[in-house]
C-alpha cells in the first residue's frame, strides 16, 4: 500500500508543505505527469481568459499611462495627449485637477467618496446576502411538500435581467410608487443619502441572495444525512449541529459564494446607476469609471486599474486570512 | 456514552420527536412562505405592471386593474422594430453555448485543480480569480477594437467568447470547491474493480457531482442570459439578445419611459427560465437518487 | 506562504507581455484623432448605399421615410440601423464606431448636446463648400446647436422646448412671469395641491431646468468662446428663484426626485398646479386613462423675468461621418430628412417638433398639434445648453452643484462658485 497512497492524502501532504520532500522520487515523477495532465486540462480556460479578459485589461493598463486627448484651442480639435506617467493615477488618488483640489461637481472630487460608498455597499449587501442566503438554503434543503416550488421561486429574482430589475425597483421606490403606498409612507427614496442607499441595498439583496442560497444549498447537499443522524444520536443540539457540522462542511462552497459576491459587489454598477444615477452619495467606483469613460478613456483606464488593485487586495486578504481553502490547494478541511 | 444510554436516548426520543416533528414542519412552512413572499412580491408587481394599460402606468393599485395584453403585443410588434422572438432565440443560443462550453472547459480545469498535483496551482487559481476583478465596463472598448480589427463585430462568437470568459472564473471555482469535497475514494475503489480512470470518473464521480454541476450550470446560464454590457455594444440587429432588446424598448414618444412594455418583456424572459429550471431540477434530483452510490 | 502574492503576480506579468505584443498589432486604439485626418476631404462626391443610424424609432416614423427614400433611389439605398432608446447607450455606440473609423455609420442622428463633442473629435464632416447645407429657413437656436467654432457640423432635424402646463380650471390666465406664478401658489394651497414642479432629480433634466433658470435671469453657463462664466449675479438670481421656491414649499419636496415621467404623473394625477415639461405631455395628459386633468389643463410659454422664460433646447441633429464613403448621397439624404415634407411627417406621426419656422403656422399641423404656436415662442426664446466638446463634464458641474443648492446643502453663492471652478476644471483638462 505504501506506493498506493491515496491521491487525496498525497495532494494534501504535498501542498501543505509546498516543498517536495527530498528523496521521494516516485511522488516527484507522479507530479510531473500530473503536471502535464494539468496543463492540458487548464489550457482552454487560461487561453480564453487571456484573450478576452487579460488582453483588454493590459490594454487598459497601458492606456492609463497616456494623457487623455486635450483640446487644441487654436483649431478647436482634440489632439492626442502623449505620455502621462502616473498623472492619471495621481489625479484620482490625490483628487487633483490641474494642480488644484478637484472642485465639487467634477468626477475627480468623488474618488474617495466613491471608494467608501463601494465598500459600504459591498460589506452590507454581502453580509445580508450571506445570512439570508444561508437561511434560505437550510430551509430549501429540508424535505417538505412544495419544496421545488420554493426552489424555483428563489430563482425568480436572479433570473430577471438586471436592467429590468433596476427599472422595477426604481418604479417601486418612486415617491408615488407602490412601496410608499403599501406602507403608507412618504419617503423620498431617491431624494437623500440614506434612503437612496437602503433602496439600493434592498434591491441588490433581493436580486442576488438567490445566488448565495443556491451555492450554499449545493454545498449542503454534499453532506450525507448520516453525519447529522450520528450527531443527533450523540445528543448534539441544533445549534451545535449547525456550528460543528453544517458550517465547516459547507465552508468551501460558502467561501466561493462570498468571494465571488464580494468581487461583484465591489464592481456594482447597474442598480445604483439606474436608480439614482449616482446621486446622493451613491456613486460607486464602477459608476465613476463609466462617467469618466465619457470624458476620456485613459483616465477611466487608470481608475479601472486602481479599482482592480483594490479588489485584488481585498480578494487576497480574503483568500489568505479567511478562506484559504476556497482557493488553496492548501488544505481540504472538508469531510473526513 | 454507553450502548445502554444511547438506546435509551433513542427510545426516549421517539415520542418527543413526534411532537417536535410537527412544530418543525410548521416552522419550515412559515419560513417557506416568508421566502416565497420576499422573492415573489416584487415579481408580482412586475407582472401586474406588465398587464396594465399603458395609460395607467403609474397607477399604484396593488391588484390587477386595467388588464390588457397590449404590452405583450408591443414587445413582439415588428412594425415598431421589435424582433423579440429573434432576440429570445439569440439569447438562447448565446447563453446555451456559453453554458455548455464554460461547463466543459470548467470541469476540465476544476478536475485538474481539485485532483491533480502540480506546480503553480496557487498562481493559476489567482490568475483565474484575477479575471473577475477588473471593472467590466472598462473591458468593452478594447474588446470592441479587437473584434473590429478581426471582423467579428456583430457575430455570435463576439458575444459568446466574452460571455464564456466572464462565466468561467465562477464556474471553475465552484466546481473545484465541490470536486474537492467529493468522496474520491470511491473512484479508487471503482478502479480497483477494473474501471479505467475515465470510466471511474463517468460512472462514479459524475453522478455524485450532478447537483453541484447542475447548480453551476444554472448560475452560468443565468449570468450569460443576463449579460448586457458586451452584448449592447458588440451585437448587431441580427445577434441582439433580449437584455439589449429590452433596454432599447421605447415609449410612444421621446421622454416616455416604456415601463409597461419593459415589465412585459421581463415577465416573458423570466417565466420560461424558471419553468425550465423547475423541470430540469426534478429530473436531475430524480436521476441522482436513482443512481446514487451508497 | 509568504510568496503567494508573487505567485499571483507572475502570470499577470506574463500576460501583460503577451498583450503588449497584441496591442502593438491591434492598432486603432487611439481615441480622438485631431480633425479626422484626411478623412474630411475624401469621398466628397461618393455615391452609393449608406446607413442611417438613429436611436429607437419610437413612433415608427423613420422606417416609412427610409422606405420612401429607397423607392426613389434604387442605387443609393439607405439601411436603417436602430440603436437603443437610451441616450447614454446611443452616445457610447456612436463613440465606439467613430473610434473604429467605421465607414458603415454614414449618417448619424446626434443629440444636440453631443454635436460639439463629436465635431471636436473630428468625427463629423463639416458642412461647407461642396457639402454646404442651407439652414436659413431653420430656427436660429436650433442651428446654433449644430454649429461648432463657426462651422456647421450637422443639420437640425427635430427640436424640443419647455412648456408651462397649468390647470386652467384653477388659473384662468396663465402667469407671464415667474414672480406672478409664485404669487398664484396660494391657489394651489387652497386646493391642497403642490404649486410648481419641473425636473429636479440629479440627472440631465436638472441641467435643463437649472440652465433655464440661469438663462432666464440673464446669466450664462459658458460664453461663446467656451469660457466658464456662470458665477454672476444674474445666475445667482436665477438659481436663487428655484432654491427659494423649494424653501417656501412652492416646489414640493418630492420634486427633488422628479424626472420627466414622475412630474408628468403628478400633474396628470391633479396634484400640481403648474408643471414645466416638454410638449410630449400634451397628448398623454389628454388621452391617458389615468389622467385626471384631460380637459382642465392649458399650456403657456415658460414664465420668465418679465416675459417668456429662456427654455433649454432639446431635439436632435443629423450629421455625416467623416469616414463615410458616399458623402454626396449622405448629404442628399440629410436634406431629405430635414425637408419640409419630412418635418411635417415627423410632427404629425411622431409628435416631433419641426425646426423649420414656417411649419409652426401650418394649418394642418396646428390642428393636429395645438401646442405648436406656444412651442414656437418657447423655441424662439430658447438658449441651447452649452455647446461645448466637454459637455459631459459641463453638465455634471451644473447638475451636482445645482442639486446641492436645491436641497439646501449649499448656499447659492457657494454652489455657483463651485460650479464655476468645476467648469474650469472640465474645460482646461
Amino acid at each position: 500500500m505504501s506506493t498506493e497512497v491515496p491521491a487525496r492524502t498525497q495532494a494534501k501532504a504535498a501542498s501543505t508543505s509546498r516543498h517536495q520532500m527530498p528523496g521521494r522520487e516516485s511522488a516527484d515523477r507522479k507530479q510531473v505527469t500530473q503536471g502535464r495532465w494539468a496543463s492540458v486540462l487548464l489550457a482552454p480556460t487560461l487561453i480564453l481568459l487571456a484573450v478576452v479578459i487579460i488582453y483588454p485589461v493590459v490594454n487598459a493598463i497601458i492606456m492609463s499611462f497616456q494623457k487623455d486627448a486635450g483640446l487644441d484651442t487654436a483649431t478647436g480639435f482634440f489632439v492626442q495627449g502623449g505620455a502621462a506617467g502616473f498623472d492619471n493615477y495621481a489625479h484620482w488618488i490625490a483628487q487633483q485637477c490641474n494642480g488644484v483640489a478637484c472642485p465639487p461637481g467634477t468626477l475627480g472630487s468623488q474618488f474617495w467618496g466613491a471608494m467608501s460608498t463601494t465598500f459600504f455597499f459591498a460589506i452590507v449587501t454581502v453580509a445580508l446576502e450571506t445570512v439570508l442566503g444561508f437561511w434560505m438554503a437550510i430551509i430549501m434543503a429540508r424535505t417538505f411538500r412544495g419544496r421545488s416550488i420554493v426552489r424555483a421561486a428563489v430563482l425568480v429574482p436572479w433570473a430577471i435581467p438586471t436592467a429590468v430589475t433596476a427599472k422595477l425597483w426604481f418604479f417601486i421606490f418612486a415617491f408615488e410608487g407602490i412601496a410608499n403606498k403599501l406602507f403608507g409612507q412618504q419617503i423620498l427614496w431617491t431624494g437623500s443619502e440614506w434612503p437612496a442607499r437602503w433602496a439600493i441595498i434592498i434591491s441588490d439583496v433581493w436580486k442576488t441572495t438567490p445566488f448565495m442560497a443556491l451555492l450554499i444549498l449545493a454545498g449542503l447537499q454534499l453532506i450525507p444525512d448520516e453525519v447529522y443522524e450520528a450527531a443527533k444520536v450523540d445528543g448534539a443540539s441544533a445549534w451545535q449541529r449547525f456550528t460543528q457540522i453544517t458550517l465547516p462542511l459547507v465552508r468551501p462552497a460558502l467561501m466561493v459564494a462570498i468571494l465571488f459576491r464580494m468581487l461583484d459587489a465591489l464592481r456594482m454598477f447597474d442598480l445604483p446607476y439606474i436608480m439614482t444615477q449616482g446621486g446622493n452619495n451613491t456613486t460607486t467606483l464602477s459608476i465613476l469609471v463609466v462617467d469618466q469613460i465619457r470624458q476620456g478613456f485613459n483616465s477611466a483606464a487608470a481608475l479601472s486599474t486602481i479599482t482592480f488593485l483594490v479588489i485584488f487586495i481585498v480578494a487576497f486578504i480574503f483568500v489568505r486570512f479567511l478562506g484559504a481553502n476556497a482557493v488553496g490547494a492548501a488544505t481540504s478541511s472538508g469531510k473526513k | 456514552m454507553s450502548a445502554a444510554t444511547a438506546t435509551a436516548t433513542r427510545t426516549a426520543e421517539i415520542p418527543v420527536r413526534h411532537k417536535k416533528y410537527d412544530w418543525g414542519m410548521t416552522r419550515t412552512y412559515i419560513a417557506a412562505a416568508v421566502i416565497l413572499i420576499w422573492c415573489l412580491a416584487p415579481f408580482y408587481w412586475m407582472v401586474v405592471t406588465a398587464f396594465r394599460d399603458v395609460g395607467y402606468t403609474f397607477d399604484p393599485t396593488f391588484f390587477f386593474t386595467h388588464v390588457t395584453w397590449d404590452n405583450f403585443a408591443t414587445v413582439f410588434d415588428e412594425r415598431l422594430g421589435n424582433h423579440f422572438a429573434r432576440n429570445l432565440l439569440n439569447s438562447v443560443i448565446v447563453a446555451g453555448i456559453t453554458t455548455i462550453v464554460a461547463l466543459v472547459v470548467g470541469v476540465f480545469a476544476a478536475y485538474a485543480l481539485a485532483r491533480l498535483n502540480f506546480r503553480f496551482k496557487f498562481a493559476v487559481m489567482g490568475f483565474i480569480l484575477g479575471a473577475s476583478m477588473f471593472p467590466g465596463v472598462a473591458l468593452v472598448t478594447p474588446l470592441f477594437q479587437l473584434f473590429t480589427s478581426i471582423g467579428w463585430m456583430g457575430t455570435y462568437q463576439a458575444l459568446i467568447i466574452p460571455s464564456i470568459s466572464f462565466t468561467l472564473p465562477l464556474t471553475v471555482y465552484t466546481l473545484t470547491s465541490f470536486f474537492r469535497e467529493m468522496p474520491w475514494e470511491l473512484e479508487e475503489s471503482a478502479r480497483i474493480d477494473g474501471c479505467t480512470q475515465g470510466q471511474a470518473f463517468r460512472k462514479v464521480i459524475l453522478p455524485l457531482a450532478a447537483p453541484a454541476t447542475f447548480t453551476t450550470a444554472i448560475l452560468a446560464f443565468i449570468s450569460a442570459w443576463n449579460e448586457f454590457l458586451i452584448a449592447s455594444q458588440l451585437s448587431s440587429d441580427a445577434t441582439k439578445t433580449v437584455t439589449v432588446a429590452i433596454a432599447s424598448f421605447a415609449g410612444s414618444q421621446p421622454h416616455v419611459e416604456p415601463y409597461t412594455a419593459v415589465m412585459a418583456a421581463g415577465t416573458i424572459v423570466t417565466i420560461p427560465l424558471v419553468i425550465l429550471v423547475l423541470v430540469f431540477q426534478r429530473k436531475i434530483v430524480a436521476g441522482l437518487t436513482a443512481g446514487a452510490v451508497k | 506562504m509568504r510568496n503567494t502574492f508573487s505567485k499571483y503576480a507572475a502570470p499577470l506579468a506574463t500576460a501583460s507581455v503577451l498583450a503588449l505584443a497584441l496591442s502593438a498589432c491591434g492598432g486603432g486604439s487611439s481615441s480622438g484623432g485631431g480633425g479626422g485626418g484626411d478623412a474630411g476631404s475624401q469621398n466628397l462626391d461618393g455615391r452609393g448605399p449608406i446607413t442611417y443610424v438613429q436611436g429607437k424609432d419610437n413612433s415608427n416614423v423613420v422606417r416609412p421615410l427610409v422606405d420612401k427614400w429607397n423607392a426613389a433611389h434604387p442605387n443609393e439605398q439607405v439601411t436603417f440601423k436602430e440603436q437603443s432608446d437610451q441616450a447614454d447607450q446611443q452616445h457610447d455606440d456612436l463613440v465606439q464606431h467613430f473610434q473604429a473609423q467605421d465607414a458603415n455609420y454614414d449618417v448619424v442622428d446626434v443629440d444636440v448636446i453631443w454635436t460639439a463633442e463629436f465635431a471636436a473629435k473630428g468625427w463629423l464632416q463639416p458642412l461647407k463648400d461642396k457639402l454646404s447645407f442651407d439652414t436659413s429657413a431653420m430656427l436660429p437656436a436650433t442651428v446654433k446647436t449644430a454649429t461648432y467654432n463657426g462651422t456647421l457640423y450637422a443639420a437640425p432635424q427635430t427640436s424640443d422646448g419647455g412648456l408651462l402646463y397649468y390647470r386652467k380650471d384653477l388659473v384662468p390666465n396663465p402667469p407671464k412671469t415667474w414672480d406672478e406664478m409664485m404669487s398664484m401658489c396660494s391657489i394651489a394651497k387652497q386646493n391642497n395641491i403642490s404649486c410648481y414642479a419641473g425636473q429636479f432629480a440629479q440627472y440631465e433634466g436638472l441641467t435643463v431646468n437649472a440652465a433655464e433658470a440661469i438663462n432666464t435671469w440673464g446669466g450664462k453657463i459658458v460664453d461663446d468662446s467656451g469660457k466658464a462664466v456662470v458665477n454672476s449675479p444674474e445666475s445667482k438670481a436665477g438659481l436663487g428663484k428655484l432654491v427659494d421656491a423649494f424653501k417656501s414649499g412652492n416646489i414640493a419636496q418630492q420634486a427633488i426626485t422628479y424626472q420627466e415621467e414622475q412630474s408628468r404623473q403628478a400633474f396628470e394625477n391633479g396634484q400640481l398646479l403648474f408643471l414645466r415639461n416638454w410638449p410630449y405631455v400634451y397628448n398623454l395628459a389628454k388621452t391617458d386613462g389615468s389622467s385626471k386633468v384631460k380637459d382642465t389643463f392649458g399650456i403657456a410659454p415658460l414664465p420668465g423675468k418679465s416675459g417668456p422664460g429662456a427654455s433649454s433646447l432639446g431635439g436632435h441633429n443629423v450629421a455625416m461621418s467623416v469616414y463615410s464613403k458616399h458623402k454626396a448621397t449622405a448629404l442628399d439624404f440629410m436634406k431629405f430628412m430635414t425637408s419640409a415634407e419630412t418635418e411635417k411627417f415627423y410632427a404629425t406621426q411622431g409628435s416631433l417638433a419641426p425646426v423649420l419656422s414656417n411649419l409652426y403656422s401650418d394649418a394642418d399641423l396646428t390642428a393636429k398639434l395645438p401646442y405648436l404656436p406656444t412651442l414656437l415662442t418657447s423655441i424662439q426664446n430658447a438658449v441651447p445648453r452649452p455647446v461645448t466638446p466637454f459637455y459631459p463634464a459641463v453638465t455634471k458641474a451644473v447638475e451636482d452643484n445645482a442639486y446641492a443648492a436645491l436641497k439646501g446643502d449649499k448656499s447659492v453663492d457657494q454652489a455657483l462658485s463651485d460650479m464655476q471652478s468645476a467648469l474650469q476644471a472640465a474645460g482646461a483638462k
